[in-house]
């Protein structure tokens, strides 16, 4: 569109022809008040606050409708102007409980900041409100319908944004009401229902204290809370969240989540985990003191330092003893990439074993080695918003990655992207796509080949209606240009090679279940690879960590050998394989084992040594979604009792005796307190930090520096040694691709990738740990169970 | 069934038929009827347009916008269907005209669709019909029905090769606002009757995405005989600036209430005095409401005006929907005005504040005031909330009702004044129960 | 469209619901139509009407709904086999709308929106309904009786009474 100049305010100003005027008055910094008004979303023009004048028009006009054009010339603020606001204001307010002071919503409520910029304080009814009572629609969404303006944002965030519809409106005039998809008359307990995603993006488009989350609600005010923007812990897609803590006598609890920070690749979303599935780290089952096995047979609490010494003191032994060999270390998905890196790099130097491995959920190493010696053919989350041409292979990222299938529809909705979609289930988002095909039950291998161009494959790749069906998607497909395919966990091995391979051209993006599992990979929790997919012997890294030349034991062969009796160690790190991967508990009988974890899970059970751990929550550092794309995480709470697993692997060493100078890297900066001990002021030691970096005075403090460690990353992991530092401090994403050259070669690589399957309301072990999630399931299985859903 | 009248004064165009039993085809048929339509096909849409515009009819739907130039603002080409669309929800109060040409005439309004049709290229009528006009829309559907069975509507109507055209006829549900053409328009599309944005204007985007044409049912049913006897004939029937004739419902407190056909511009007095018969039961006039509940009211000293949208204006009021109203000595504007405003809240749609609130406000505020709770600064918040409901709502269903409202209290103040000091005008009218107030949960 | 198996409505109903799912550009102009006949059919609009129609017309529930909420004239409950509605607007009220509606509840001995006992009748007060030349006016079902006083009143309660009623539906 070619720009246009207009006059605002007596401003000269120029925009695109078609912007919205008050777009383009925002731009320009020129604020004008909007209730209805939400960006990206349909026009409504019905709160009309948004009121100016333009020239030569008779009535005021709305900026939330009016396109900028040449020479347009429109006041913002009148005497005028303000009146028609404030009158509106009055009308609302007149219906509108005047209760601010206990309101959820209060101090953070547009209608309460407009108010006071209006000055329409003053009420001169005298007739009672039109007073309804506040209905319970779901664990996580409750609705005060007297506070209630009816600006629709919730109905259009609901129905466009999440192609939910679970929101409608219903009577008319003053009696107008938003509604949930389930009446009352249809549900068991006689009270309206919501039958949804449980999202809780219709309480964040709120202005007012209408919808209110049920985690939250009246627990504490906006301004008592200190807001720490990290990552969201759950799934691989790499959301902002934005934790809202506060303090407690045994440290900094998490009461709140939310996207208010909406600086991060998720934009205006968060999902039901990402907004309220923080809740398990408050849990009163989190394990706050070290257990160790005693005599009896029994677990129990003893001090720090007791329980370190031990459990250094044992692998020491047991090492010398039965050799490197005959210990494993299993990593986690929701650790750091410094503690990720830390861990594997514990095994190889401290231990001195490849035995490593983790819960892998992609196969990032045949992404990486397939796609050796190109360049730009890894797609970022970022890709997914703007790209014209999508392909979804596998996976059903309405499910299990959120943020992936919001910005396959956003980019759909506002860009007109076309959506290719090849599942073998009839997943939602085929209500996006410009064409969707039902692949055979395992047939996605069958697909990569057909889609290389071999016909014969057609029967076993899709079932099909039409006979041209499966031609014309592999037409339209190969007649894109440039197209970003998203593949799923179930699409891994030689069919994922081929599956690139058949497509020369695209980018990929390969879709894995937790917030870190591409970190985990990258940092070369892996038996037969070093961080950044290099190979275990002969490379630089090798010759530096002196570690053995053979792969190590993958996760199911450490247990294999625990049961055969060969595995004197196992130290588990952020994991429950015992559950994930259906062990027999016994293969561990002859086995020394640590657990470090927030819970006392079927694998903790099992362990001679338990340390409380931190979670992702509870400290700082940076993650990796599946994309690639690396994020900082923040430190919002803290858990008297519990230490950061990166403090836990560090105190292991010390108390095996290992060196920790050669472990990490630290003291070679200034001195600064980090947070480390400031639990909920965290977020200001992180400023501090930024101001550290931009004066070339980065902090390196502690051998628990996480920042010491990614000095080391950088410097020893291909692909992320492009890492800015100040863009990784200031909370921006940054996308990491692994080199192109020099990886590994595996081939005929067993398969260990187990897709966890998780749902919009499970996350892994978490689930059961956190009540919010518990409260969803049963409410998706009791009180809306009869309803249709809206798929 | 409603009653025929008549008086010597009427110029009969559009009620030129009725009670001539013309909703039976042949009937209508035998009454010149579908000679225009014939006539449109032969001469092609400019002329159907020229002679539209000439004729100076204006919308009969309220606003009186010029017809003609609505149908020349249709694109010519258009990669969606264009439509043409018969407003027949027909709820203003007051209004009853659409109502008898529906029951007395209903092939005019099908040979108009078709003319409009035919002027902007559309193959495709609506006729949309108010809910409650159930025993209507059995008319109009034989009427359709019949056109069908004698191939005047359909492929090749009347034989013409090439030219089709198919009307459906379509009904509320009981909602005022979709009176207005975009609420219209959603409500036809099987949504809540709630306006859209504009613009677009339906002449570019209207019914289904496509250009619409949306005419009031007596502004359609004009159309065929403007095109029987020329444009310029029929303007000079009426006023300046405002052609033809129209039909006026005259009700309340006269004689002989009843639909009239009068020119444009005939004299209100008259109107009331001699052709409705003056006031009922000799008594004196108060007040009129001249073109439906929406006009602000006229004073009996203001009522020696012309019956058309300019002088009507000039008396600042309007000619609306041309629904005269007749007020006598007895009633209070008090009471009066709020059965006024209960409509206008009970009818808004709800989607824009000032309009929502605004009524409610309104309603809550003058239903005190009328119990005789009321104080004198009730009055000029009453003022205010109207005040600044005007130009300030979606759409002028917020207008419709701001504006009578300030009418009242303008011209009626010290009535209102009254009131509060307790010279309250004994009525036995003062329970006034709300109109379906909406359940919460559900339908109202 | 996929014709409905175990429709709840008559087969003339259906047959007509499912023409009309055809005749519009757009199927789900139907919808309110669809919604007044299958009200004068069950009655009123059941959460069972809901469902059909949403079926058939390939709407939500919700969406449904939402649109029967918002039209005075489709109600969610059952009224009277012969629900009477009397305008009081301004026409009406000039001419004895409203005495014409205490008549109304007097004799049945139910307000608004009440329902006599024996399901015969029901009362509403109505906004206008288009007949206001013919002031004061009535709509039972979709009939309507106009220039009414209260003894025309008393007749025409007393023709539906007893049968004698006309119910255009
Ligand atoms: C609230 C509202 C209600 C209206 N109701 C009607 C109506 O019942 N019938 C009608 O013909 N026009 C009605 N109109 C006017 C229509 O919007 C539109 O102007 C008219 O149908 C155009 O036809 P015309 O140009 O032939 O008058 C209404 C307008 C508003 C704002
Ligand atoms: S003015 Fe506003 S609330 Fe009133 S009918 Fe129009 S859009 Fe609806
Ligand atoms: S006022 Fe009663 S029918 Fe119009």
């Amino acid at each position: 569109m070619p720009d246009v100049t207009f006059t605002v305010d007596g401003q000269k100003l120029t925009a695109p022809a078609g912007t919205l005027l008050i777009e383009a008055c925002k731009s320009a910094g020129i604020e004008i008040p909007a209730f209805c008004y939400y960006p990206n979303l349909s026009l409504q023009a019905a709160c009309r606050m948004c009121v100016v004048r333009i020239e030569k028009m008779p009535k005021l006009q709305t900026a939330c409708t009016t396109p900028v054009a040449e020479g347009m010339n429109v006041t913002t603020e009148t005497p005028e102007i303000a009146q028609a606001r404030k009158a509106t204001l009055q009308l609302l307010l007149g219906n509108h409980p005047l209760d601010c002071p206990v309101c959820d919503a209060g101090g953070e409520c547009e209608l309460q900041d407009m108010t006071f910029k209006y000055g329409a304080a003053d009420s001169f009814y005298t007739e009672p409100k039109n007073h309804r009572e506040e209905q319970k629609w779901s664990p996580v969404v409750y609705f005060d319908r007297p506070r209630c303006i009816l600006c629709y944002r919730c109905v259009r965030m609901c129905g466009e944004g999440m192609d939910v519809f679970a929101l409608g409106i219903q009577n008319r005039g003053s009696s107008s009401v938003i509604a949930p998809n389930v009446p009352a008359q249809l549900s068991p307990e006689d009270l309206p229902n919501l039958d949804c995603e449980q999202c809780g993006m219709c309480i964040d488009a709120c202005p007012v204290g209408a919808l209110t989350s049920g985690t939250y609600r009246y627990k504490t005010r906006p301004w008592e809370m200190n807001h720490v923007a990290t990552v969201c812990t759950h799934c691989g897609d790499g959301c902002k969240t934005t934790l809202g803590v506060r303090s407690v006598s045994d440290g900094s609890e998490i009461v709140r989540g939310d996207n208010r920070d909406k600086s991060g690749m998720n934009g205006d979303f968060l999902c039901n985990k990402g907004r309220y599935a923080f809740d398990f780290t408050n849990n009163i089952e989190r394990l706050t003191s070290p257990l160790v096995r005693q005599a009896d047979g029994k677990l129990k609490p003893v001090s720090w330092d007791e329980a370190l010494r031990f459990a250094g003191k044992k692998l020491r032994e047991l090492r010398d003893q039965h050799g490197a060999q005959s210990i494993g270390v299993i990593g986690s998905n929701r650790t750091t990439n410094e503690e990720n890196y830390l861990l594997q790099k514990f095994a190889r130097t401290v231990i001195g074993t490849n035995n490593i491995d983790h819960h892998r959920t992609a196969d990032y190493v045949t992404l990486a080695n397939a796609l050796q010696g190109t360049t730009g053919r890894f797609a970022s989350q970022r890709s997914v918003e703007k790209a014209q041409a999508l392909l979804v292979i596998g996976g059903d990222p309405t499910n299990q990655a959120p943020l992936t299938a919001w910005n396959l529809r956003t980019n759909v909705r506002l860009n007109k992207a076309r959506v290719y979609i090849a599942n073998h289930e009839e997943i939602k988002l085929r209500r996006q796509a410009k064409s969707f095909i039902q692949v055979q039950q395992f047939g996605y291998g069958a697909l990569a080949s057909y889609l290389a161009g071999n016909d014969s494959s057609a029967e076993a790749a899709s079932i099909v209606a039409q006979a041209d069906e499966l031609s014309n998607f592999r037409t339209a497909i190969k007649g894109e240009e440039k197209i970003v395919v998203l593949i799923g966990n179930e699409v891994r091995g030689g069919e994922l090679a081929n599956l690139i391979k058949a497509l020369p051209n695209a980018e990929f993006g390969l879709m894995a279940d937790y917030v870190n599992s591409r970190g985990a990979s990258d940092m070369g929790l892996l038996p037969d690879a070093l961080p950044g997919y290099q190979p275990i012997s002969g490379s630089a890294l090798a010759t530096e960590y002196s570690a053995p030349a053979q792969s190590g034991l993958d996760l199911l062969a450490m247990f294999d050998a625990a049961t055969a009796g060969k595995l004197s160690a196992l130290y588990v790190v952020g994991s429950n394989p015992i559950k994930r991967f259906g062990i027999d508990p016994s293969a561990l009988k002859g086995t020394f084992v640590i657990v470090q974890d927030l819970f006392l899970t079927e694998t903790a059970q099992l362990a001679d040594v338990v340390f409380p751990a931190a979670n992702l929550y509870e400290k700082a550092g940076s993650v990796t979604n599946s994309y690639g794309d690396l994020q900082l995480v923040s430190k919002a709470a803290d858990k008297g009792g519990a230490r950061s697993d990166f403090e836990l692997i560090v105190r292991l060493a010390d108390n095996m005796g290992h060196d920790i100078k050669t472990l990490v890297p630290f003291g070679k900066g200034l001195r600064a307190d980090m947070g480390q001990s400031r639990g909920a002021q965290s977020g200001e030691a992180d400023r501090h930090a930024v101001w550290l970096m931009a004066n070339n005075m980065e902090p390196k403090l502690s051998p628990f520096d996480p920042f010491a460690i990614l000095d080391e990353i950088q410097r020893v992991v291909p692909g992320y040694d492009k890492l800015l530092r100040l863009q990784l401090l200031s909370g921006n994403d940054q996308h990491i691709a692994p080199a192109s050259t020099g990886l590994v070669q595996i081939e005929n690589r067993k398969d260990l990738v187990l897709p966890s399957s998780d749902t919009l309301f499970t996350s892994g072990s978490l689930t059961r740990y956190s009540p919010m999630l518990q409260d969803v399931q049963r409410h998706q299985e009791t009180e809306v169970a009869d309803h249709l859903a809206a798929d | 069934m409603p009653t025929l009248v008549s008086h010597p004064d009427e110029v009969k165009v559009v009620s030129r038929r009725f009670g001539m039993g013309a909703a039976e085809i042949d009937k209508y048929v035998e009454l010149d009827g579908y000679k225009a339509v014939q006539k449109a096909i032969e001469q092609g849409p400019e002329w159907i347009v020229n002679e539209m515009k000439a004729s100076g009819l204006r919308g009969r739907g309220g606003a009186g916008f010029p017809t003609g130039m609505k149908w020349s603002f249709v694109p010519k080409v258009s990669e969606k269907p264009k439509y043409v669309l018969v407003n027949g929800d027909e709820s203003e109060p007051g209004t009853c005209k659409d109502h008898i040409i529906f029951l007395h005439d209903p092939h005019a309004i099908i040979e108009g669709t078709m003319i409009a049709g035919l002027a902007i290229g559309a193959k495709m009528g609506f006729i949309y019909l108010r809910g409650e006009y159930r025993y209507l829309l059995k008319i109009v559907e034989k009427a359709v029905a019949d056109a069908y069975a004698k191939g005047f509507l359909g492929k090749n109507i009347f034989g013409k090769e090439g030219v089709d055209f198919d009307i459906i006829t379509q009904t509320g549900a009981g909602a005022y606002e979709v009176g207005e053409e975009s609420a219209l328009m959603e409500s036809l599309e099987g949504k809540r009757g709630v306006p859209r944005i504009k613009p677009p204007f339906p002449a570019v985007v209207g019914l289904y995405g496509g250009p619409t044409v949306i005419n009031n049912a007596e502004t359609i049913a004009n159309a065929p005989h403007i095109l029987l006897m020329g444009g310029e004939a029929y303007a000079k029937l009426g006023s300046e600036r405002n052609g033809g004739t129209r039909l006026f419902g005259i009700s309340g407190h006269v004689e002989r209430p009843g639909v009239y056909e009068l020119p444009m511009g005939y004299s209100l007095r008259k109107a009331i005095y001699e052709v409705a018969g003056g006031i009922k039961d000799g008594k004196q006039l108060k007040a009129v409401v001249p073109g439906g509940s929406s006009c602000p009211v006229l004073k009996a000293d203001e009522i020696d005006v012309g019956l058309d949208f300019d002088q009507m204006g000039k008396a600042g009021t309007m000619l609306g929907s041309g629904g005269i109203v007749v007020l006598d000595e007895t009633v209070s504007i008090v009471e009066f005005a709020l059965r006024t405003i209960r409509f206008y809240q009970h009818e808004s749609c709800g989607w824009c504040i000032p309009c929502r609130e605004g009524t409610d406000w309104l309603k809550k505020t003058l239903t005190r005031f009328h119990a005789g709770g009321g104080n004198k600064k009730d009055i000029d918040n009453i003022q205010y909330l109207a005040e600044n409901m005007l130009g300030r709502t979606f759409c002028p269903l917020g207008d419709a009702a701001a504006m009578p409202t300030i009418g009242f209290i303008k011209k009626f103040r010290s009535e209102f004044e009254e009131y509060l000091a307790g010279a309250r005008v004994e009525h036995p009218l003062i329970q006034i129960q709300p109109v379906g107030e909406p359940e919460l949960a559900g339908a109202h | 469209m996929a014709a409905i198996a175990n429709t709840i409505f008559s087969p003339e109903t259906a047959a007509r619901f499912d023409k009309l799912a055809t005749i519009y550009p757009v199927k789900r102009s139907a919808l309110i139509p669809m919604l007044l006949y299958a009200q004068d059919e069950v009655g009123y609009v059941s959460d069972e009407v809901v469902a059909e129609l949403a079926k058939r017309l390939d709407l939500l529930e919700l969406d449904v709904r939402n649109v029967l909420s918002y039209y005075s004239m489709l109600r969610t409950k059952p009224a009277g086999k012969y629900n009477v509605q009397v305008c009081t607007n301004i026409s009406c009220m000039l001419r004895g709308g409203f005495e014409l509606l205490d008549h109304c509840k007097h004799t049945l001995g139910i307000g608004h929106k009440g329902v006599t006992p024996d399901g015969l009748f029901s009362l509403e007060e109505v906004e206008c309904i288009g007949a206001c030349c013919w002031a004061p006016a009535v709509q039972v079902n979709y009939d309507f009786h106009d220039d009414l006083t209260p003894a025309k009143m008393d007749a025409v309660l007393a023709d539906y009474r007893e049968g004698r009623g006309k119910d255009v539906k």
